[in-house]
């Protein structure tokens, strides 16, 4: 076996227009073995093209990439590689079953792993029914148990949360961090920054086609400097007189909103409390997930 | 290789079977002969042939309209269905190249019509010899024309892939199956029938028309079973573009365009990124 640390997928200088509008561009990540990595970016930011051009779909303008050692569309690369599509179908006249059977030939996996399989995404009581009877969801997670099938380096899951209700989504993450703990490298590509995106080890995010970060989440909120916010509930004087004392924006009669950044957090709060009964109640709230991504995916965090 | 197209062909088949297109396309073939075959029962006696090489003549030119009707609807849906529904770009990401996708595909359907064919002119060929006699020669007629319908299916199939890859929607992909047939199967008869009848036996009708005519895999099905027998071709009212040809002519090119059409549905998919 391989370092765990050397990346299992590397992407280089990578390029790709379409019809003379550039996609991506100068595009460098690595994903090591065992690792999670988020990508994120708005719709057209260039994370399906990312994906496309790992799988071997469509072929670079400019740049390298290596699939477990292996030029993307390989026969070692696509061995290699799990795939979950965004939307994905499957004919209606087949039964989950079947589908999952045939993957399995394909991946030249023994066909005695699908029916644990489907009981692990949850689909055994409707293993043998036809697909087009299936919902969604349900179909969402055959997607997911085919990109279970065999131990595969790299996983690809391009947004695999939409169309998830919450408990499939918990039952997802668990599938992640399975995956990563046998040593596959995780992609998951996402329009928003949620709780799964949270539970990576590293969020890449990318902005009309170039990377813009590529951190952990608390290196990201370090890096966006986003403020605090607190509101504060007045005491029977009033916010008036909490709003002479402190600044901030007044909300209505008895309410007051404050910003202030991270690292003056502890100041502020003294300076609060020694206010002592002017405040009935202080709320904090630090930036949201949401907050931080968009800092980053919109031209607002422009560097 | 192999492993892979076989896993290919059994899902398509499961399909086929599922979606009744197999039993669909069995019913249309054995009602449509045994009706044609029923039907031709009386200008036997006049011709002086059994009645199966009157039936072999029916349901060849019944084949030249049904076969790649049949063959097309099945074929149509094969890229531009795996397109919409997102399964092509999953299948592909897996160990199987596109040449082997739609390697598995034609397999199937191809045994799908194969088995139709072989059922609905058997069956009919079977009462024709119940009813009215058959011998050694309109036994070997009827075998020719299911091989020959099983060829030209295989021509028609190849094309509606190539239509599949090509039209990039389901619903383009129908209409463009159907304008196939409609041009290679109806007009382009009815062109080359302009063509003569303007030419008025000239040089046209006997040097180029043949071989215009051969070059049309549905014609080229026509001529060769009209070619094969002499009393295939008086019940069928054929035989001067086939005595213009030389024997080889209509058999090349049936055996070719089943070989081009899936050379060409390759190309197609080859360029299409799912």
């Amino acid at each position: 076996m391989s370092d765990p640390t050397d990346p299992v997928l590397t992407v280089a200088d990578l390029s790709k227009s379409y019809a003379g509008r550039e996609v991506l561009r100068d595009l460098s990540l690595a994903v090591a073995g065992g690792e999670r990595v988020a990508l994120l970016g708005h719709n057209g930011a260039g994370k399906s093209t990312l994906l496309k051009l790992i799988l071997g779909l469509t072929r670079p303008g400019a740049g390298r990439i290596r699939v477990a050692g292996a030029a993307p569309g390989d026969a070692a690369a696509r061995a290699a590689t799990a795939y979950l599509p965004e939307q994905v179908a499957f004919h209606g006249a087949l039964t989950g079953r079947e589908q999952l059977e045939f993957f399995a030939r394909l991946a030249g996996e023994p066909l005695r792993v699908v029916g644990p399989l489907l009981e692990r995404v949850g689909l055994s009581a409707a293993a043998d029914r036809r697909i087009g009877t299936w919902s969604k969801g349900m179909r969402q997670r055959l997607g997911l148990a085919q990109a279970l099938l065999g131990r595969r380096r790299v996983a690809l899951l391009d947004e695999p949360t939409s169309g998830l209700d919450p408990v499939s989504r918990h039952d997802l993450y668990a599938v992640v961090d399975e995956m990563a703990a046998q040593g596959t490298a995780v992609l998951t590509s996402s329009h928003a920054l949620t709780e799964l995106e949270a539970r990576t080890d590293r969020i890449a995010i990318l902005r009309e086609g170039r990377l813009v970060a590529n951190d952990t989440l608390s290196g990201l909120t370090a890096r966006a400097a986003l403020p605090i916010r607190i509101r504060l509930t007045a005491g029977p004087d009033g916010a008036d007189a909490l709003q002479a004392a402190l600044g901030g924006s007044r909300i209505n009669g008895h309410a007051l909103d404050l910003t202030c950044p991270a690292s003056e957090k502890m100041a502020r709060l003294a300076r609060i409390t020694a206010l002592g009964g002017a405040v009935a109640d202080v709320e904090m709230t630090p930036p949201s997930l949401e907050d931080i991504y968009r800092h980053f995916a919109t031209t607002e965090g422009a560097p | 290789m192999i492993r892979r197209i076989l896993a290919v062909t059994r899902l398509e088949l499961g399909i086929l079977r599922r979606n009744r297109w197999l039993m669909m396309a069995t019913a249309m073939m054995t009602l449509f002969a045994l009706a044609l075959t029923l039907a031709g029962s009386a200008p036997t006696g006049s011709l002086g042939v059994d009645l199966l090489t009157v039936s072999v003549a029916s349901m060849t030119t019944l084949a030249v309209y049904l076969v790649p009707f049949i063959a097309l609807m099945m074929a149509f849906d094969a890229v531009a269905g795996e397109v919409e529904r997102g399964t092509l770009g999953l299948v592909l990401t897996y160990p199987l190249t596109r040449g082997e996708l739609l390697a598995g595909k034609f397999l199937a359907q191809l045994a799908a019509l194969a088995f139709a064919t072989l059922v609905g002119f058997g069956a009919a060929g079977a009462v024709a010899a119940a009813l009215g006699g058959a011998g050694a020669e309109s036994v070997l007629a009827l075998a020719r024309l299911v091989a020959t319908a099983v060829l030209l299916g295989a021509a028609f199939l190849a094309l509606g892939y190539a239509a599949s890859a090509l039209a990039g929607s389901a619903a383009g992909a129908a209409g463009f199956a159907v304008g196939l047939w409609l041009v290679m199967v109806v007009l382009y008869d009815l062109g080359l029938l302009g063509a003569v009848v303007y030419d008025g036996g000239g040089a046209f009708t006997r040097h180029v028309f043949p071989w215009v005519l051969a070059l049309n895999p549905a014609d080229a099905f026509r001529l060769w079973n009209v070619a094969g027998s002499e009393q295939v071709a008086l019940a069928g009212g054929m035989t001067g573009a086939a005595d213009a040809l030389p024997g080889w002519a209509a058999p090349l090119s049936l055996l070719l365009w089943p070989l081009a059409g899936l050379a060409l549905a390759r190309a197609a998919l080859g360029r299409l990124e799912p």
